[in-house]
């Protein structure tokens, strides 16, 4: 589904990522954890489209595409989700109309008709109920005023909403109580398919306990310099990061 | 070009050579009045850039240029009760029209009001009812201080009146559609009067519009008083051509524990300025003033607002925003005074703006005067684009990047919209807003209302 | 604590003496009261002016003499007579100084008081100072330690006739003698101030201080600055300001004018603390500075730092013109009036290279009957590319009587620009004093500590030693005890 061959990405001249090579299939559950400025949110960033970053050499093909040929609405339209690590507020914009755009944006896509009005409602409370969150949020502007939790969740709702045939989800648990915490992996279970895979981006392996990886891989300095089963997130947890750095060197 | 001494020595000779007809039906009050404004007008003369509080608007540009000017109302031959009809959905509103700055002839009689409301032109008001009239005219606009002021009170013929007795509610919005339609480049002069009395509520929705393409500079006045623990909405709607030139002074006194919400939404006109000033004269008084500017091509427009703290205990909020494309310029200037002794003050201003060209134009200048301690104020200003992390935000979830900034942009000006407190009005100008900012109205020729015509 | 104490307190704090206030006994040479062009001849004459000198001054007179001094400040300014005033005034000396020890004693102990460490020992402090009392420099320390490194420091009476070239090619290209009221009469009348020149590379070691005091009676001090930091140079400069308590005002009309070339970097800081009349209004300097610094070299940086305590008047706006592309400027002030003190005061970016950027943190404190305006203006042109500028403007009043003004202008002229303003207005809140009160803390220290407070964003910014002073000029003009 993703293949990710040899990718180097650098901001501003400073080289982030450093040669990265990831396969992804169908049903998978792949977590990516590793220390502070390791590259983990670049990585996700650059998958989503953030032009910030330089692609300065490799590729990226999803389903068969040059996934970084597209402009970030099609890959999005394509099936990939990005859960933002720091979702954004935005005044003004309401949860509803913002999703009733974004849903009707994919359905053109795949030349579908646009939902109407009392389908899309029903479509939003089906999917609410299916992820917990709490009517009342859709009714405010996209996170405006939301408290980090309630971001979080509303990542996971609108996963829901557009069913991504690839989520990556970047520090999703950061700043989470251990209910919302709850509420945010159940809800990534739920909406887990054999078609589908999952991207968990993390630096604790908490997450893990909810979330079960089929793959676990850990970046440093930009590169990924271990991948083993779901008990390396463990050996990670009891060991803490600082042996990978010595074993790398630094 | 014409200096600016040409243009001040043309009005006297306008006011002298027309004094018989400026005298002619108008009150012995308005003409009393007219007298002294046109001394302050000899003095102040037409604003320059020189003044502090016309920095960044030059009107020479706008008075240069050869008007007519009625001193005489002038029948428009057409029944403007049928071109004007209102079809906004829900949006029930007791409307009456203007032309050129005059009460229309041919009104229909507002069948709907409470008893006791006045609406009529303000010859007539002045005439009719001269207690109420001469207890409030020319009492807040004071003709020493600004010249626009000045010219207006001097050239002052007619305009709408509109009075709320005690404890009086109007559900129904009251609508002043002002129309221009001259086959001529015309001059209008308009001075309105509102008294809203105590415990009385009321909502009125002003309309700026052109009916046909000549040239017109409107100078219009507007007093206001708000007496106790009365709640009055001023709604503007500015929807002119771009060759159009609006100046609009509002003077708003506020009594008692009143609640006044103004929102001034300008969609087009070649030059705008609104003069916007409130005072809150006794205590525990809200005040919200709004505004929001939409300007493309050369259009200019300059937002200049004073709210004046007089009495402790008030409330005061004050937002404007806007969105400048081409080669658009615009000015916001806004000034809290918070007098010595008007202690447990609260004043919160802010001006945020868009600019989406290169060649727009933004001069901003939120000021506080602050003589008293025990106040909470703040002010704020940005200029800036859009939030590139909002956008790839929307991008990331399917929406295109065009889509993404309309939403992004509308979001923008939907914070002032969302303050309006008519329900069907917000709806309707949330759809002119999302219109004009697709470039889908370029200029409506009839009523930002009624913009189906 | 009862509010009625609190207040007695704020009062106590807020009506304060000046403690600079010390008359030096020195024989002056001056020139008697009055400004023509005799007046204006003369003076450079005593200063044995090369010819340029003079024609710039006589172009500046000439040019003073139509216009008229700026009314759109906030402030109230009793009409100033300028031919009541000396325009030229120097501590008498015997010849030229050879030594510290030849220095007049009583100008020594002069600054001894002030705590100017002008001796020797000033080594360890690593400041080099330049004194101009009244219109004159008295004395620049250091001088042969700096011109080991290339760098020039003196007087600017002795820069023009040392190095007539650097001031013909660099003086009034920053502030031209037409820019405003003060600056054109400054450039008719100035009678000394600093000069520095960094060379191309050069890093000054040492911090450049400059202490001015006006001294004799009815005289106006009029120093004129102008440093010159070459490409990929470094310069910390530090201004001191000092005055006697008398009836009458007194006139300041000072410019600084800064070129800054390509990396170079220069710090100006001051601590402003010219005598600000007495409790009722009386007497008090009048000071209207033009200060303005070009960033002409890409990547070049200015930094402006102030606290301002003094003067019966302020009309102050360090300014920065934004030229070379990568360009930066900061501005730091804290402004604190009291009693009958005015200051309208704050500061001009000016973008015009590309991806420049500024900050404007002011903080305002106002006290007293005083009031305290900040007026600031931020101009991005058409053509500059990614201009970012954020200010903030604080006020902080203690007591019913003062004012707090802001007044910022926002002229944006490129869509690529960010721009950002924000101001708020506070008073000291009785919850904050309380929760002082509750740790043990008395009044009158909590108000000392929550103006330090307030104000520590902006001393932070200075150099070491001038924070201090700056912490305790603070405490002084708001009252001996506060802090």
């Amino acid at each position: 589904m993703l293949s990710i061959k040899n990718l180097h990405v650098s901001i501003e001249g400073k080289d982030i990522l450093k040669g990265i090579n990831l396969d992804v299939k169908p049903g998978e559950v792949h977590a990516i954890m590793g220390p502070n400025g390791a590259g983990k949110s670049t990585l996700a960033s650059v998958l989503a489209g953030r032009d910030l970053f330089n692609v300065t050499e490799g590729e990226v093909s999803f389903q068969g595409k040059d996934l970084l040929d597209m402009e970030p609405e099609d890959r999005a339209k394509e099936g990939i989700f990005l859960g933002f690590q720091y979702p954004i507020e935005i005044p003004g914009v309401s949860t509803v109309n913002f999703m009733k755009t974004a849903v009707n944006e994919h359905r053109k896509y795949k030349g579908l008709d646009p939902l109407s009005a009392s389908d899309f409602l029903k479509l939003m409370r089906e999917k609410k109920s299916l992820v917990e969150i709490d009517s009342k949020l859709t009714n405010r502007s996209v996170n405006e005023g939301f408290s980090g939790g309630e971001k979080k969740k509303n990542e996971i709702f609108q996963m829901a909403m557009l069913e991504p045939k690839l989520a990556v989800l970047d520090e999703t648990d950061s700043g989470l109580d251990i209910d919302a915490l709850r509420v945010v992996a159940n809800g990534v279970n739920k909406l887990k398919t054999r078609d589908n895979a999952t991207i968990v981006i993390t630096h604790y392996q908490r997450l893990l306990d909810y979330i079960v990886p089929d793959v676990v891989h850990v970046l440093y300095d930009g590169r990924i310099v271990k991948t083993a089963g779901k008990e390396l997130a463990l050996e990670l947890e009891e060991k803490g990061y600082d042996w990978i750095k010595e074993e790398n060197g630094k | 070009m014409a200096d600016i001494n040409t243009i001040n020595k043309d009005f006297a000779d306008l006011f002298n050579q027309g004094n018989e007809l400026l005298l002619e039906g108008s009150s012995d009050v308005m003409n009393k009045t007219r007298k002294n404004a046109f001394q302050d007008f000899a003095k102040l003369g037409v604003p320059t850039r020189a003044n502090e509080n016309y920095k960044y608007t030059n009107l020479i540009p706008a008075f240069d240029h050869p008007y007519n000017v009625n001193l005489r109302y002038q029948q428009v031959d057409v029944d403007l009760n049928e071109i004007f009809q209102c079809d906004v959905p829900e949006l029930d509103t007791n409307m009456v029209l203007l032309t050129n700055g005059w009460y229309y002839g041919n009104n229909k009689e507002l069948t709907e009001l409470p008893k006791g409301v006045i609406v009529c032109g303000v010859q007539e008001a002045a005439e009719k009812y001269p207690e109420i009239f001469n207890a409030h005219y020319g009492k807040y606009a004071k003709t020493d201080d600004d010249g626009l002021v000045a010219l207006n009170t001097a050239l002052a013929k007619d305009g709408f009146f509109i009075y709320v007795p005690k404890g009086v509610v109007i559900e129904k919005p009251i609508q002043v559609v002002n129309l221009l339609r001259s086959d001529r480049d015309l001059m209008a002069t308009q001075r309105n009067l509102i008294v809203v009395e105590e415990n009385a509520q009321a909502k009125i929705i002003v309309c700026d519009h052109t009916l046909t393409h000549h040239k017109y500079l409107t100078n219009s006045v507007t007093e206001v008083n708000v007496a106790r623990n009365a709640i009055f909405d001023l709604y503007t709607l500015q929807n002119q051509h771009l060759n159009s030139v609006i100046l609009n002074s509002t003077y708003i006194r506020q009594e008692s524990n009143s609640n006044v919400l103004s929102n001034t939404i300008s969609l087009y006109g070649g030059t705008i300025r609104n003069n916007h000033h409130v005072i809150l004269d006794e205590e525990h008084c809200e005040n919200n003033t709004f505004g929001m500017y939409l300007m493309d091509r050369d259009q200019h427009v300059d937002n200049f607002t004073s709210i004046d703290h007089a009495k402790p205990n008030c409330l005061s909020n004050e937002h404007f925003k806007g969105v400048m494309d081409d080669q658009a310029s615009g000015a916001f200037a806004g000034r809290i005074f918070v007098r010595r002794d008007a202690q447990q003050t609260q004043a919160y201003q802010s001006n945020n703006n868009l600019l989406l060209s290169n060649d727009a134009v933004i001069n901003t200048k939120p000021q506080l005067v602050i003589d008293a301690d025990d106040v909470k104020c703040s002010h704020g200003a940005t200029v800036g684009q859009m939030d590139e992390d909002a956008l790839f935000y929307l991008r990331a979830r399917g929406i295109d990047e065009k889509e993404a900034r309309q939403m992004l942009m509308f979001a923008f000006a939907h914070e002032i919209i969302d303050k309006i407190r008519v329900e069907p009005l917000k709806e309707r100008i949330d759809e002119l807003v999302d219109k004009r900012l697709r470039g889908e109205i370029s200029k409506c020729n009839t009523c930002a209302i009624a913009c189906n015509h | 604590m009862a509010k009625e104490e609190q207040d007695k307190i704020l009062n106590e704090v807020t009506e304060s003496e000046y403690k600079y206030g010390f008359v030096t006994d020195i024989e002056n040479d001056d020139i008697g009261k009055g400004l023509n062009e005799d007046i204006i001849r003369m003076i450079s004459a005593k200063k044995k002016e090369p010819k340029f000198m003079l024609d710039f001054r006589l172009k500046a007179y000439r040019h003073w003499k139509t216009m008229k001094m700026p009314e759109w400040a906030y402030l109230d300014i009793p009409e100033i007579d300028y031919q009541d005033i000396i325009y030229y005034s120097t501590p008498k000396q015997k010849a030229k100084l050879e030594s510290m020890d030849d220095v007049d004693p009583e100008i020594r102990a002069t600054f001894d008081k002030l705590g100017i460490p002008l001796d020797e020992q000033k080594i360890l402090a690593n400041v080099a100072v330049d004194v101009v009392m009244d219109s004159s420099s008295v004395k620049t320390t250091f001088k042969e330690a700096l011109a080991e490194k290339g760098i020039i420091f003196c007087s600017f009476s002795e820069a023009v006739q040392d190095h007539p070239d650097l001031i013909q090619e660099y003086m009034g290209t920053v502030v031209p003698i037409q820019d405003n009221f003060f600056a054109a009469l400054n450039s008719a009348v100035f009678s000394d101030g600093s000069f520095v020149y960094i060379p191309k590379g050069v890093r000054c070691p040492m911090e450049l201080s400059t202490y001015f005091r006006i001294n004799a009676e009815n005289t106006g001090q009029f120093e004129r600055t102008l440093i010159v930091c070459e490409e990929e140079s470094y310069v910390s400069y530090l201004e001191g300001c000092t005055a006697p308590m008398r009836d009458e005002n007194q006139l300041h009309a000072a410019i600084v004018e800064i070129i800054v070339k390509d990396n170079a970097e220069v710090k100006y800081s001051t601590v402003q603390n010219w005598y600000p009349g007495d409790k009722n209004g009386k007497g008090g300097i009048y000071n209207f500075v033009t200060k303005r610094g070009i960033c002409e070299g890409v990547n070049s940086k200015l930094m402006w730092a102030q606290v301002e305590t003094g003067s019966a008047v302020t009309w102050k706006y360090p300014s920065t013109i934004l030229k070379g592309d990568g360009s930066s400027s900061e501005f730091y002030s804290v402004a604190v009036t009291n009693n009958h003190q005015q200051a309208d005061t704050g500061t001009k970016m000016i973008h015009i290279g590309n991806n420049t950027k500024s900050t404007i943190i002011s903080k305002g404190i106002s006290a007293g009957k005083s009031n305290n305006s900040y007026r600031g203006l931020v101009k991005v042109s058409k053509n500059c590319e990614g201009a970012r500028n954020f200010s903030q403007c604080d006020s902080l009043l203690l007591g019913d009587k003062c004012g707090a003004h802001t007044f910022p202008y926002l002229e944006i002229g490129n869509q690529s620009a960010k721009v950002e303003h924000e101001a708020t207005t506070s008073k000291i809140g009785e919850d904050q004093i309380f929760y002082c009160n509750q740790r043990g803390i008395n009044t009158e220290d909590a108000i000392g500590l929550i103006v330090n407070g307030y104000a520590k964003e902006v001393i932070n910014k200075m150099p070491m030693e001038f924070a201090v002073e700056a912490q305790k000029l603070l405490q002084i003009s708001l009252e001996g005890s506060v802090g």
